[in-house]
C-alpha cells in the first residue's frame, strides 16, 4: 500500500515560513532558519502547503505505509 | 486560527509606504525592517522575521492571497535559484552602500538631492516635503532609504502579480542575508544542538 505525503525537497528552500502559515495541523516548522520541515505522521496531504510555497519546493511523494 | 498582534503588520508596511508621501522623513522608520531580521538571526539564529513578522510578506499575501491579485503561478527556476538570489543580494547591498555614501557626500557639503530612486534608474522628484528643519544629510539618507524600500516593494508587487503572493520571499535580499546567517551559524552544529565532534588529530 502507498500514500502521498508532503515532503520538503528542501534544495532551494528559502525558509520564508508561508507553508507554516498555512498548515492547517502544524505539521511543519523551520529548522533553525534554514528549511522546512514536514512531520510526516502528522500530514494529511492536503497540499495547502504545496500551493503557498513560493520558492516550489514542497511536493507530495508516494510512500509505502508499513502495515 | 487565531490571529496574533503580529499577523496585522501588513497595517505597518502599507503605512510606511503611505507615510513616505507625507514626509519622506518617515523613511527612517524603515530601518527597523532592515536591523531587526539581521538582531534576531544573528543572536537568535531563526528566519523569524520572515516566518512571523515581516509585513512586506503579509501585505503581498493579503492582496495576492485574499484580494485575488496575483495568478498564483510557480516563479520561474531562475528566480528560486541560489546564484540569483547571491546575485540580487549583492548587486542590492552595492546600490545600498551607493547611497550611503551619496549620504556621506551631502553631510560632506555637496547639494541635497530631493528625489526618490525607483527601480534604481528613474529619478521621481518629491520637492513638496519641507526638510530644513534637519541637517541635508539626514534628508538625504531618507530620500535615498525610501528609494530602496519603494523599489523592492514594487519588484515585490510585479512577482506578486505575475507568480505566487510572497514570490518576493525567494529573493528577497533580508531573507537572503539571514538565512546566510543562520548556516554560519549552524555550521558544525549538530541536531542535538552540540558541536560536531571532529577528528582533529589530537588524542
Amino acid at each position: 500500500m502507498t500514500t502521498k505525503k508532503a515532503a520538503n525537497v528542501g534544495k532551494d528552500c528559502v525558509a520564508c515560513g508561508n507553508c507554516v502559515k498555512y498548515c492547517p495541523l502544524d505539521a511543519i516548522m523551520i529548522y533553525r532558519g534554514l528549511y522546512a520541515k514536514v512531520d510526516k505522521d502528522i500530514c494529511k496531504s492536503c497540499q495547502k502547503c504545496v500551493k503557498a510555497c513560493p520558492a516550489d519546493v514542497i511536493e507530495m511523494r508516494t510512500e509505502a505505509i508499513v502495515v | 486560527m487565531k490571529k496574533r498582534w503580529y499577523d496585522y503588520l501588513w497595517i505597518f508596511s502599507a503605512a510606511y509606504l503611505a507615510l513616505g508621501f507625507f514626509n519622506i522623513l518617515f523613511a527612517w522608520i524603515g530601518l527597523i525592517c532592515f536591523i531587526v531580521p539581521l538582531l534576531i538571526s544573528i543572536i537568535g539564529g531563526s528566519k523569524a522575521y520572515c516566518n512571523k513578522y515581516c509585513g512586506r510578506g503579509q501585505l503581498f499575501e493579503l492582496l495576492g492571497g485574499r484580494l485575488g491579485l496575483s495568478r498564483k503561478k510557480a516563479p520561474p527556476k531562475f528566480l528560486r535559484s541560489k546564484w540569483f538570489r547571491y546575485a540580487f543580494l549583492t548587486f542590492f547591498m552595492a546600490m545600498f552602500i551607493l547611497m550611503v555614501y551619496n549620504t556621506y557626500l551631502v553631510f560632506a557639503g555637496a547639494t541635497l538631492r530631493e528625489a526618490v530612486t525607483l527601480l534604481w534608474m528613474f529619478k521621481l522628484p518629491w520637492q513638496w516635503v519641507n526638510t530644513s528643519f534637519v541637517a541635508p544629510g539626514i534628508a538625504q539618507f531618507a530620500f535615498g532609504f525610501y528609494g530602496v524600500m519603494l523599489t523592492s516593494s514594487v519588484l515585490g508587487m510585479i512577482t506578486m502579480i505575475l507568480f505566487k503572493p510572497r514570490s518576493w520571499c525567494v529573493y528577497c535580499p533580508m531573507g537572503t542575508m539571514t538565512q546566510a546567517i543562520c548556516k554560519i551559524k549552524y555550521i558544525g552544529v549538530g541536531q542535538d544542538g552540540k558541536k560536531n565532534e571532529t577528528d582533529c588529530g589530537v588524542a
